[in-house]
């Protein structure tokens, strides 16, 4: 699960890391306000979209009078903002983060991920901030640095100072490194972060002044983990998220719209994958991804037909159920219910086996139903491309 | 012989008075399955399929001499059952669970070191060894005996790799799968190295999909240290990157992640590859014509 910047940082806040001081506003008016509240000669105006890549597609404006706060609020707040990440569609701005504009002397880099190879946390730092971390990565490799973090022990100061010598903070800056280091290492732990990234992490201020300041930051959190952390689960937005995902999801279905006109149900990522693969290299081109899970109950089934067909590219439904913990009986009955309480129009072409495909079986062929049934994988891929085809 | 589990294995469920624990159990001891006893907390002292439930995995282990585990417990409370079973020298573990918090998993992983048990999955369909042992969830139904050893990352595209094989008379020595989600018990190279050590393996088949550096890995490993033929198939080539497609670990983030890479680079290596998911069962009977290794 994703959160907005200004979610981020007042998370972060509470855990004792530096942040510039700003606010949420939802309309130019409140930005303004905001903005005069919180004083100051200069101020940044944020769109607040989950999707990265904001500054270079306009979403971060930089002010020095109230009244361009609010022209600049004005600007993005309703608009449909584009950056890499969105896709050409884009994202709706609802909301922009005011903040008092920094004097930044440099700009640094700090990420914290759970690595599959460690399968540990590690810190990822580089003096080379405001970057894209991975074309830093893949340009100028020396300029990244990692560390690992033993979760029995967790993140140890040693460790924090070796990280802030290597990206060159030195002298008063060190101590400041390990303590914010420390507190977004304990943010990721309590809140079953999967990813955090700080980016840029700045020096503000001169001489005695300097200070560290966390001026972006990106947090991914688990969604197997949202049972036990209520204060990241009200974060959500689900405005940032496709209508249809979270409703499938409420079934506890796992659905991606893609863009040909094959819908597919299939039981595992895995097999739902290949599936899509098979249709691929048929020639033709799957409406979906959706994976209905274990433990598929007839009311889930008809679920997922619903969901697919909500999209009226699809003109054939191709069903691959390969039992395990799920039973060929209860897919069929959930088919033939689908087919009833919606009315289904177009072909369904059904491969069912695995645990119970007897019965699963049976059950599709004394229904009357025109289920066009499929022995293997590959001819339930050619049946579906063939009949999309004409 | 086999990997991990065989005839002589002495299974025990944690989690065995629920209802999948009961069908999977049922089946497990149609095949052969030396089921010995479950675990319930709660409800020790009682008898369940006509087997004893204890409240812990360490007084099953004291009163069965139990050495392999299959959890049917909750994610949220999975992790705790595997350290519990680590706690009280179970040799493998096999966790079905889709679900389990990856901070759980990372701290069970801190908890394995310098003790030796194998814990198989999370998000996994088990490991069976046909007509011997089967400690998951599998249709058992569709594996038969034989001397192609199978991992996987994937649970149904394990049974759809091993119904090509049946269908063509190949059998399986042993079928692993490691699991979906980013951080799992045991990983592709370590299933490998089994099956290297296994005599009656004489094919390997890997199956992976998009998402991470392991298949590669594993492929480069294989390279210098598999004696036998490796057949791979990665999924997921027709998937979008950014998305995740269904298993927390299968999400395109850059490009040597696409399934297209990774197959090149693990035909690259030398190894076979299957490009399409209905042909891995050919791929695996040309390979076994190729080198030579009779068909059983």
């Amino acid at each position: 699960m994703n959160i907005h910047e200004y979610q981020a940082k007042e998370l972060l806040q509470s855990f004792g890391v530096p942040v510039p001081v700003g606010g949420v506003a939802f309309n130019p008016t409140q930005a303004r306000q905001t903005a005069e509240e919180l004083g100051g000669s200069r101020w940044v105006v944020k769109a607040q979209i989950h999707a990265g890549g904001r500054g270079k597609a306009g979403g971060v404006r930089v002010v020095d009078s109230l009244d361009e706060v609010k022209k600049a609020a004005e600007s993005l707040i309703g608009r449909r903002l584009v950056t890499h990440q969105t896709g050409p569609e884009g994202s709706l701005v609802q909301r922009v983060w005011v903040e008092q504009a920094s004097q930044i002397k440099k700009e640094f880099y700090l990420g914290m991920v759970i690595d599959r190879g460690t399968q540990r946390i590690t810190v990822i730092a580089s003096s080379e901030g405001g970057m894209d971390i991975e074309e830093v990565a893949r340009v100028t490799p020396d300029k990244i640095v990692k560390e690992v973090i033993d979760p029995a022990i967790g993140l140890r100061d040693f460790q924090c100072r070796k990280v802030a010598t290597a990206i060159g903070l030195k002298g008063k800056l060190m101590p400041q490194m390990v303590k914010l280091m420390k507190a977004i290492y304990r943010c990721m732990r309590d809140k079953d972060a999967l990813q955090g990234e700080i980016n840029p992490l700045a020096v503000v201020g001169s001489g005695d002044e300097a200070r560290l300041m966390v001026l972006d930051a990106k947090f991914v959190f688990d969604d197997n983990a949202l049972y036990r952390q209520k204060q990241i689960t009200e974060m959500r937005d689900l405005a940032e998220e496709d209508p249809k995902e979270v409703e499938a999801s409420s079934h506890d279905l796992n659905y991606i719209a893609l863009d040909g006109n094959i819908g597919c149900i299939v039981n595992g990522a895995g097999l739902a994958m290949a599936t899509l693969d098979a249709i691929s290299l048929h020639g033709g081109s799957p409406a979906n991804f959706l994976d209905v899970g274990g433990g598929a109950s007839p009311e889930k089934v008809t679920n997922a037909c619903r969901i697919v067909l909500e999209d009226p590219n699809v003109k054939c439904i191709l069903v691959n159920i390969f039992a395990g913990i799920n039973r060929c009986d209860w897919i069929a009955k959930g088919l033939i219910q689908a087919c009833e309480s919606l009315k289904i129009q177009v072909p369904l072409v059904v491969r069912l086996a695995g645990t119970n495909v007897e019965e699963g079986r049976k059950i599709l062929d004394e229904s009357g139903l025109a289920f066009i049934t499929a022995e293997n994988l590959d001819s339930a891929a050619a049946k579906a491309v063939a009949i999309v085809k004409g | 012989m086999s990997v991990f589990v065989n005839k002589h294995s002495k299974v025990i469920f944690q989690g065995f008075t629920g209802e999948h624990a009961t069908f999977h159990a049922q089946d497990a001891m149609r095949i052969g399955t030396n089921v010995v006893g479950g675990v319930t907390p709660g409800k020790g002292g009682s008898t369940h399929l006509g087997l004893p439930v204890f409240d812990t995995v360490a007084e099953a282990v004291a009163a069965t001499g139990a050495d392999v585990s299959a959890v049917f417990v909750p994610p949220p409370f999975n992790a705790d059952a595997l350290m519990e079973a680590i706690d009280a020298g179970i040799k493998v573990a096999v966790t079905i669970a889709d679900g389990i918090p990856v901070h759980d998993m990372v701290r069970l992983q801190r908890y394995r070191v310098g003790r030796d048990t194998i814990i198989i999955g999370p998000n996994t369909p088990g490991l069976i060894t046909p007509g011997e042992c089967k400690v998951g969830i599998m249709p058992s139904n569709i594996y038969r005996k034989g001397n192609i050893g199978i991992v996987s990352r994937s649970g149904t595209l394990n049974y759809e790799a091993t119904e090509q094989l049946t269908a063509l008379g190949l059998g399986t020595s042993t079928s692993v799968g490691i699991g979906g989600d980013p951080v799992n018990g045991t990983d592709f190279v370590t299933v490998l190295r089994a099956f290297e050590a296994d005599p009656e393996t004489e094919v390997v088949v890997m199956i992976g999909e998009i998402g991470g550096p392991q298949e590669v890995a594993a492929a480069r490993w294989a390279k210098e240290n598999l004696s036998k033929p490796l057949i791979c198939f990665v999924a997921g080539v027709a998937a979008p990157p950014g998305r995740r497609m269904g298993h927390a670990g299968a999400i395109i983030s850059n490009e040597a992640d696409t399934a297209a890479a990774k197959m090149n680079s693990i035909e690259q290596l030398g190894h076979y590859v299957a490009r399409n998911p209905a042909h891995i069962g050919e791929t695996v009977l040309n390979a076994m014509r190729e080198r030579g290794i009779a068909v059983k």
